[in-house]
């Protein structure tokens, strides 16, 4: 797929939608700057050095863990569940509910359910899905997906979001926010008071413990996974770590880097069903672990440190492409530079292939990044492999001709330095002509010297 | 062919590693890194205080467990509340007070209980000073909703209870899934900023948030 030019230059062109996205990856940068800096933090180099070394470690045993992971979550009384795709971890959920007579369940935010189209495949089969992240309900109703990783609605307003409310569920109107997240407290209570089944994703799964830990702020994955009888877990195989005391190095980490939290307002470890004596909690648990690509980018020995992500939308934040085109003009649930990096390799190369592009390269992204991943040198590399399969497919003959033209100009001095001062004459008409019209019209260009280094060099031997 | 074995062999083709083997190396694995300050103990309280009430929560510390029930008292003028079984509580006499549920042992009135409530009354296991948090493992004296349904909570702690931070804790408790099905950490009041970042406290959880600190157990 091309770029969505269209749609980019309607955000670009969207004075509303740039100050929002603006605004809200601007405090995001605030809040992480304030507690990572080292008068606060003295470790948080050590620390993210420690975090990408255990993720390695972890990926390169992945099979190890996984089922060191499944026998202790079987000894704590949960199933494991293993699902090769969306349609097979939705098959489980449906056949599931179907035995319990089910027809809604509650979900809490998780990225990996938007991935497969978990509500979607659910709402095929009359099973409703009711998303009870704010954010996330918000975009439920509004039929939209995610603007980011963990701002999901971000994009939106609070006229918007009355707007959406009044339509979908007949509210009054109202633009108060307090107010508005009262509304919204209020239904969605109810449908945590009914619901027999909860389901949530998982931030990390722990293999030592056979446990998984969510990370929130709201309270509403500790409903999903407290208050009715059944707790569905759906995680990524990547999501791994060895050892509970490795999360003494990750949740010092995903807070801070995600909303500069040093930890969220709730943050849960859960292994199984509730024990013997416990007065709440579910009676039964079910991890579904999903490959759905994720064993194919393991294969390279490089690019599977992209499956160290742990999702905290640092890289997002700090990117000045997503900051220009915003979340919905990524292909994929995942934007920004890790979103980059990753929809090419799970969708295909040949796929997006402007995704590995669309980046300055500047490595803001690899800088603020909790786990180390080396996104430009991902993205170098990926734009090595779209490039070879473009000159396989005979494309890309102007970009070619353009370089060997060049290399043979630069291997002639006479006419180099002929075209060159032609160049620096014509060189003011860079920002009208056609094609590069779009690029300059976001950057301020140098102006040419008065005098080429070649003129400036023999006027000086002529000088001495 | 089962997914799971589907999985697990891609895993180990993609690793050329055979089933069955632990890994190789253990080296970032061998001691995990916890860093716990050397601060004075008995300034744990006071800092616990200072994290707690940033986060938006109230503070309110008492020198004995005789003085725990006038302070619960005032909180609950006109309001009902639930509280857990933690022997604490029963210590401080909060279980006597006439606007306080407690001795829950089923699930399903539990629940009801708290959804009607307007306060729930907890004891913590830990208190963790570096974050204002309260670490609460579900049990048969502390259950989960408790802490979660109602709009407000109040968690009453005994002073010995505060560590330096999530370090010390997983230091304590290395292996929490040995204990509990559900330990969870409690940092400030239930918040969003979903709609224009804009916070808001008490979307899910309880807005308002309480912590009475006992010097003297």
């Amino acid at each position: 797929m091309n770029a969505p030019e269209t749609e980019i230059q309607q955000a670009v062109d969207d004075p509303r939608l740039q100050l929002a996205i603006y605004t809200a990856t601007r405090r995001l940068i605030d809040h992480r700057a304030g507690v990572v800096n080292a008068e606060v933090l003295p470790y948080y180099q050590d620390l993210r050095n420690e975090a990408n070394a255990i993720k390695k470690h972890t990926i390169e045993n992945l099979d190890y863990y996984l089922e060191q992971l499944e026998s202790n979550v079987i000894a704590h009384g949960g199933n494991v569940v293993f699902c090769r795709t969306g349609a097979e971890a939705a098959d489980f959920v449906l056949d599931l509910a179907k035995k319990r007579g089910v027809h809604m369940l509650v979900k809490s935010k998780s990225m990996t359910s938007e991935e497969i189209h978990f509500n979607e495949r659910l709402e095929a089969h009359q099973l409703e899905a009711v998303e009870t992240d704010l954010g996330e309900y918000i975009l439920q109703l509004a039929h939209q997906r995610p603007y980011h990783i963990v701002a999901p609605a971000l994009h939106l307003t609070r006229y918007d979001v009355a707007d959406v409310f009044t339509k979908e569920l007949g509210a009054e109107n109202e633009v108060v926010i307090e107010k508005q997240t009262k509304f919204a407290r209020g239904v969605l209570r109810q449908k945590f008071l009914e619901a027999e089944i909860g389901v949530s994703g998982a931030n990390f799964l722990i293999a030592d413990s056979g446990a998984i830990v969510v990370v929130e702020n709201e309270g509403n994955a500790r409903l999903s996974t407290s208050a009715p009888k059944v707790h569905i877990a759906i995680a990524g195989i990547e999501k791994l770590i060895p050892r509970a005391q490795d999360l003494a190095v990750f949740l010092n980490l995903l807070g801070r880097s995600a909303t500069g939290q040093p930890l969220t307002s709730y943050t849960s470890f859960l292994s199984g069903p509730r024990r013997a004596g416990e007065i709440d909690g579910p009676d039964e648990f079910y991890l579904l672990l999903l490959d759905n690509g994720r064993t194919k980018l393991l294969a390279d020995p490089e690019k599977r440190q992209s499956l160290y992500c742990i999702r905290c939308g640092a890289c997002l934040n700090h990117c000045p492409v997503y900051r220009k085109i915003g979340g919905h003009n990524y292909p994929w649930v995942y934007s920004g530079p890790i979103g980059a990096i990753i929809t090419p390799q799970f969708h295909g190369i040949t796929e997006d292939t402007w995704l590995p592009f669309a980046s300055s390269l500047c490595g803001a992204c690899a800088e603020v990044c909790p786990v180390k991943i080396e996104i430009p040198k991902l993205l170098i590399k990926l734009r090595e492999e779209v490039t070879e399969v473009k000159r396989r497919q005979q494309s890309g003959d102007v970009e070619r001709f353009a370089f060997r033209l060049f290399a043979w100009i630069a291997t002639h001095p006479k006419i180099y330095l002929m075209l060159a001062s032609l160049g620096s004459l014509f060189f003011p008409l860079v920002p009208r002509i056609g094609p590069l019209k779009k690029w300059a019209s976001q950057r301020a260009l140098p102006e040419p010297a008065h005098q080429s280094f070649h003129q400036w060099w023999a006027s000086r031997r002529g000088s001495e | 062919m089962t997914a799971r074995e589907h999985i697990l062999g891609d895993i180990r083709r993609a690793l050329r590693r055979a089933a069955g083997h632990p890994p190789l190396e253990t080296a970032p694995l061998s001691t995990p890194a916890l860093r716990i300050p050397l601060t004075d103990r008995n300034l744990y309280a006071e800092l616990f205080g200072q994290k707690f009430e940033n986060l938006g929560g109230k503070f309110i510390r008492v020198r004995d467990t005789a003085a725990v029930v006038p302070a619960v008292a005032d909180l609950l003028v006109q309001k009902s509340a639930v509280a857990s079984n933690a022997p604490f509580l029963r210590k401080c006499g909060i279980t006597g007070l006439p606007q306080v549920h407690a001795a829950f042992t089923d699930r399903e009135e539990l629940k009801a209980a708290c959804a009607a409530a307007d306060i729930g009354i907890t004891s913590v296991d830990y208190a963790l000073a570096a974050t204002g948090t309260f670490v609460m493992l579900s049990s048969h004296n502390e259950a989960r909703l408790i802490s979660l349904l109602p709009p407000a909570h109040i968690a009453i702690i005994p002073r010995s209870r505060i560590l330096a931070n999530l370090d010390e804790l997983l230091s304590i408790v290395p292996r929490p899934a040995d204990q509990t099905s559900s330990m969870v950490l409690i940092t400030g009041p239930s918040r969003t900023a979903d709609i224009e970042q804009i916070l808001v406290r008490g979307v899910h959880g309880p807005g308002e948030v309480y912590a009475i600190l006992v010097d003297q157990e």
